[in-house]
């Protein structure tokens, strides 16, 4: 009995195959368009939340407007949306204790100890007619005030970015610099105005 | 001398392409990890704006997409005074059902995911620059009224 060799077989043609299945990927599929600012919404309104917290320090709050021009007042300060996010980020931080920006309350928090954590509460105000783009722009310059604030600290107590740290750290950083935008009905320009 | 050579001509080896394939797979399964399937087709254009603070999300199929822009064809519905529609799933929404279909849409897309991963389901808001705030703040007072807390504001890289 003589062992009979198989004879190969031809592979070429299956590369062929890859290739089509992989042109139909490249061409139907789109890379890593899932990106954006994340944000959670309040909850439902029930009957038991009240409407408004009447006892908020003035200096506690930020009034952030924006009309149907895009124009942005900030505590009755207009200013173009490049000013905002240091306009944002005195505010959080407070660093002279200045009577007339918020107040701070030490706080034990894991891993940091006690740290002075800001009561400051955006208040952030659009018009029915403000373009989404501005709209963005706002909630951008807002959010990288308060990611400087967080990187600045985790720099200081942790000796790195907020972005490396591990969760745990990442948890105390996030409730030693938390971040409280409020977002008031919006405005109805048109309706209100003489148009 | 010439006893060692057979012919003048040489014959070249035939090339193994077996492994080839095997590369080509490699790109193929990167390819299929990396990326996701256009579900719908868009019905509305759709330019996001840029932002530097943006964030990836982390899982891609507890994403639901709600598209907000100017109708790419005339015979769309679109919310008074008709210049905006509303995108969900393949279909733009009538101005008097938005309330209910926005509504039936958050349902089936709780629905379709495991319930423990019900409360990771963002919602992504799709919106075009240019529309104006009344329309994006509907949509979140409905998102808001059945309880999908979680949302994003889909926006592209800008570097500074």
């Amino acid at each position: 009995m003589s062992k009979r060799k198989t004879p190969g077989l031809n592979t070429g043609a299956s590369a062929d195959i890859s290739f089509l299945l992989l042109t139909f990927f490249l061409l139907t599929s789109s890379i890593n368009t899932e990106q954006g600012i994340p944000r959670k919404l309040p909850p439902p309104k029930t009957d038991d939340t009240p409407e408004m917290k009447a006892d908020i320090n003035k200096r506690n709050v930020l009034n952030v407007l924006v009309n149907y021009l895009d124009q942005i007042s900030v505590n009755g300060e207009v200013m173009p949306v490049s000013e905002l996010k240091d306009k944002a980020k005195e505010f959080f931080s407070n660093p002279t204790n200045d009577p007339s920006l918020p107040e701070k309350v030490n706080k034990p928090i894991d891993g940091i100890g006690d740290f002075a954590v800001s009561k400051g509460v955006v208040s952030l105000t659009n018009d029915q007619g403000t373009s989404y783009n501005m709209y963005v722009q706002v909630q951008n310059e807002l959010q990288r005030a308060v990611n400087e604030l967080r990187d600045e600290t985790a720099l200081q107590y942790f000796g790195k970015k907020y972005d490396v740290l591990d969760s745990a750290a990442q948890r105390a950083v996030t409730a030693a610099i938390p971040m409280s935008i409020s977002e008031a009905p919006p405005m109805d320009w048109s309706k209100n105005g003489a148009q | 001398m010439s006893r060692f050579k057979k012919n003048g001509k040489k014959e070249t080896p035939e090339l193994n392409m077996g492994s080839m394939s095997d590369i080509i797979f490699m790109f193929l399964f990167f390819f299929m990890v990396i990326t996701t399937m256009r579900e719908a087709s868009l019905k509305v254009h759709f330019t996001p704006p840029q932002a530097t603070e943006i964030q990836k999300l982390e899982k891609k199929s507890l994403v639901a997409n709600i598209y907000v822009g100017a109708p790419i064809s005339k015979n769309e519905n679109t919310l008074p005074p008709g210049e905006v529609s509303v995108q969900l799933n393949d279909q733009t929404i009538k101005a008097e059902e938005l309330v209910a279909d926005v509504r039936d849409f958050i349902g089936t897309e709780k629905e379709s995911r495991d319930a423990q991963d019900r409360d990771k389901l963002t919602f992504s808001l799709k919106v075009d620059k240019d529309v104006q705030m009344r329309y994006v703040n509907t949509i979140k007072q409905e998102l808001r009224k059945n309880n999908a807390l979680k949302i994003n504001y889909a926006a592209g890289k800008r570097a500074n």
